[in-house]
């Protein structure tokens, strides 16, 4: 069953939450209006690997203001150690530098912080290992990767074919680690009410329902002895998926200074060791291919990293699995950890660098068989998923590449890689990746309706809009359920109150919860009629698809690139890149392009300038802020160009949505590398693509 | 050691007794409730928390608040409301210049600034002849509004709303 009657699915409306966000009136985490709020300030450990052997607090408590100092010794004690990330001040051992070994909890931030400098602490200093390298003695291979896909698959013998093929393409890629950044540091503030038993956290979160569930059972609480709100996020970008260890820090002091709302919020710095990142890859990908490019054989084999405390095997090889056509197939994930800071969600985990790499071997492979890249891709289509053999719901790949192409302007290409100067002496050159995503659609998630007194409808569910456009577009979906014009919505999102909702991370939002609003509109409209009276009210939840057991269900996009390089300086600048995208309905399509748009530029930021550099010797990420961790700036973006392909995919769900947060940003570093290669010659398999590594190269 | 500086913010007269380590962002979101500027980076690298403060762009985490005694201070709270958004406002929200919306109210107060700067004549580095009166260009504003970082990635429909604004 789909909504038929789209009225306001597909219309263009202007962000809910925009006036208030434009006014700076939106209040994110440490905004609401807390009445006589204290601060936090952690302290990080700074040594890689140890054991805490001192803690002098005396200097620290003696500072005007402050309330308490929490370390090890005298932090409450937590009921799980099951997840060691979250297994906060809970003993002396330092499983990474930067891991919080204390917290200070003052009147004011300025005491906090100056306390939290002034806690002295002695360590044992252990030999670390914080370094992924192919070489490394340590890989093993992790029972599954992210969320839950086998470590390894194989069809037939590719390297038996690989032997035979008329032509083939071996090569190894790199990708550094990036950190996620969003632009509201991670911040919670916790209060701890003794008289009521209940632990109310306003937290910066793509989940409230996730760091509910997570952090209750930690304390020994009930879920409903906690809540969580979130109305307005300032980016996640995965890192603010599931809580991190500063969610327990904050309760932890919360329920040390009773009665009192603890303010936490971390530094710029700090989010590089605490909040997540994406793992550093190594990545051989080998392509064999008949004389005309048909692909006889691929393989794609992963080395990453991981943490000592906590597992996160990034699934990078999994796209390769769906993507192209070959009769025979490999793909393998190995891990090591190492004592580095927990890896973890960084949009579109996998599919962003696993199709840096595979897009990068098909451009090579085109170029090995002379042609040209975007028909290469054409001609190894699939018909049915390559992995399941099931076909795909919508598959619009070959679409996208063709109108890519056409609005491009494709066809003038020259597909030689040279140097190809022009009378400025710049070099010019194009390149083009292929995109995809898959459609998730998360457990768990519930919504209810309920006719007001003035006959509007209010909407409650748990979701969180983190940028994403949550506050219009669910409300999109919720009128064209109900048939109603959307002033007719109040919706209501980010609060535990609210019915229980998944996270807002891979691209499931739409999917997940504007089903459970579709099917609490069914109940409402089956139980009372188009006409419910006020007071009317009824639930929906968003079920397993059972149509996923009989399709492949995946986004698919194609981005066309531009680049200008400098001879002289390697300096590379991007005047224009083109996107475009078949990812199913589009609800908003003011909100959809900005997703598509934004996407695109952090996959430029990914291609060109994101890189974060540990140090071997300190296990300290040294580039740890905004002015060395470089992200794509105003001047750096110009000339980005979005369209998509209508699709109506009557499988995924009933609004024929697939997902848009995170395909904008896969493939395009790929098409980055490979419009360097078009115009230079010089092919650089190792990300960021900065000037000294195109001069080195021999540029 | 603490001082007692009177400000003006978005209109209203503002008291503070305040230690003189407090940042003028941190007096402005925790002391006195004015939270439209944002802490980003706190070290004037994202332009998150950048207010007019007698008529220029400001980063407020880099300046201490005693430095400001009666300073007149603008944020994007008091550009304009949601009832009545300031053009700069407006055109944001036609052109849908943010996501996550953070960044937002310092790109706001930041391209209030620069359009000033801009009209004075002041050059940038996109600017073709520093001799010559600048232009309203993209480039110009582009360069010019480099200094506030965007993570949504909304740069593209944040160059246009300003240069609607710009006329």
């Amino acid at each position: 069953m789909t909504i038929t009657t789209l009225r306001e699915i597909g219309a263009d409306h202007e962000r809910r939450d925009g006036p208030a966000k434009v006014t700076g009136t939106a209040p994110y985490a440490a905004e609401h209006p807390f009445a006589d709020a204290v601060y936090g300030h952690p302290v990080q450990a700074s040594v890689a690997r140890g054991l805490i052997t001192s803690i002098d607090t005396v200097a620290a408590a003696s500072v005007a203001g402050v309330l308490t100092v929490l370390t090890h010794e005298n932090a409450e004690r937590l009921a799980s150690a099951d997840d060691r990330e979250l297994w906060v001040l809970q003993s002396p051992d330092v499983s990474f530098r930067g891991q919080f070994v204390a917290l200070v909890v003052a009147d004011s931030p300025e005491a906090a912080r100056e306390a939290a400098e002034l806690v002295g602490i002695g360590y044992d200093e252990y030999e670390h290992d914080v370094v992924l390298r192919a070489d490394h003695p340590e890989f093993y291979t992790p029972e599954q990767v992210n969320p839950s896909f086998p470590a390894d698959t194989q069809q037939g013998d590719p390297g038996a074919a690989l032997t035979t093929a008329a032509v083939s393409v071996d090569a190894t890629y790199t990708t550094p680690a990036y950190h996620n950044n969003p632009m509201e540091p991670h911040t919670t503030v916790a209060r701890w009410d003794p008289a009521t038993g209940h632990l109310t956290l306003h937290d910066s979160t793509q989940s409230v329902h996730q760091v509910r569930d997570t952090l209750a059972p930690l304390f020994g609480l009930a879920t409903g002895q906690v809540s969580v709100i979130a109305p307005h996020v300032g980016g996640g970008f995965g890192s603010k998926g599931p809580p991190h260890a500063h969610d327990v820090l904050a309760c932890l002091a919360a329920r040390a200074v009773p009665g009192r709302d603890v303010k936490l919020p971390l530094t710029r710095q700090m989010l590089f060791s605490v909040a997540g990142y994406r793992t550093p890859t190594i990545q051989r990908v080998q392509l064999g291919a008949q004389a005309d490019g048909t692909l006889v054989a691929i393989t794609h084999d992963v080395w990453e990293q991981t943490s000592r405390i906590k597992e996160f095997a990034e699934q990078t090889a999994v796209s390769t699995r769906m993507m192209y056509a070959s009769p025979t197939r490999r793909t393998t994930h190995r891990l090591v950890a190492l004592d580095v800071p927990v890896p973890s969600w960084m949009r579109a985990p996998g599919e962003n660098p696993g199709m840096y790499a595979g897009e990068c071997a098909m451009d090579e492979l085109a170029i090995a068989v002379g042609m040209d890249p975007v028909e290469l891709r054409i001609r190894n289509e699939p018909r049915t998923d390559p992995e399941t053999g099931r076909p795909f719901s919508s598959r619009n790949l070959v679409a996208c590449l063709r109108a890519g192409a056409d609005r491009f302007g494709w066809a003038s290409r020259d597909h030689v890689p040279s140097p190809k100067p022009g009378p400025d002496g710049l070099l010019r050159g194009t390149g083009v990746a292929a995109s995809t995503y898959p459609v998730n659609r998360m457990p768990g998630s519930e919504a209810v309706i309920e006719v007001l007194p003035d006959g509007r409808f209010a909407v409650r569910i748990g979701a969180v809009d983190i940028g994403t456009g949550t506050w219009t577009a669910l409300a999109q979906v919720a009128a064209d359920a109900l048939a109603v014009s959307l002033d007719h919505i109040e919706l209501q999102i980010g609060d535990t109150s609210l019915p229980h909702a998944s996270v807002a991370g891979g691209s499931s939002g739409i999917t997940t919860w504007g089903t459970a609003v579709w099917e609490a509109a069914r109940a409402l409209i089956s139980t009372h009629g188009h006409l419910p009276a006020a007071g009317a009210g009824a639930t929906g939840r968003a079920g397993a698809n059972d149509a996923q057991q009989r399709y492949a269900m995946h986004a698919f996009g194609a981005q066309f690139v531009a680049v200008e390089v400098d001879q002289d300086t390697g300096e590379i600048r991007v005047p224009r890149s083109l996107g475009i995208f078949a990812a199913g309905r589009i609800v908003n399509p003011r909100t959809a392009r900005s997703q598509f748009l934004g996407g695109m530029t952090m996959g430029l930021s990914t291609a060109l300038w994101e890189h974060s550099t540990i140090d071997p010797v300190t296990g300290h990420y040294v580039n740890h802020d905004l002015a060395e961790y470089h992200i794509a700036t105003c001047a750096d973006i110009r000339g980005l160009e979005v369209g998509w392909i209508e699709e109506d995919d009557p499988h995924v769900n009933p609004m024929g949505t697939k997902g848009i947060g995170e395909i904008g940003i896969v493939g395009t570093a790929a098409a980055v590398a490979n419009a360097v290669h078009n115009a230079t010659g010089v092919r650089i398999r190792d990300l960021p693509i900065t000037a000294d590594k195109l001069l080195d190269a021999g540029l | 050691m603490e001082m007692t500086i009177y400000l003006t913010v978005d209109g209203e007269p503002r008291t503070a007794t305040v230690d003189t380590r407090v940042t003028l962002l941190d007096l402005l979101r925790e002391r006195l409730g004015a939270t439209a500027p944002k802490k980003g980076c706190d070290h004037g690298q994202c332009g998150s928390c950048t207010v007019l403060l007698d008529g220029r762009r400001v980063t407020t985490c880099l300046a201490f608040a005693v430095q400001h005694d009666g300073a007149e201070i603008t944020t994007a709270a008091g550009l304009g409301t949601a009832g009545k958004p300031h053009p700069v406002q407006r055109a944001f929200l036609d052109h849908d210049g943010f996501q996550c919306g953070y960044c937002t109210p310092g790109q706001i107060c930041s391209a209030v600034g620069m359009l000033t700067e801009l009209d004075a004549g002041w050059p940038s580095h996109a600017t073709p002849d520093v001799a010559a009166r600048p232009e309203r260009t993209a480039d110009e504003i582009r360069e010019r509004m480099s200094g506030n970082l965007c993570r949504c990635g909304a740069y593209m429909n944040i160059v246009a709303a300003i240069e609607e604004a710009a006329g």
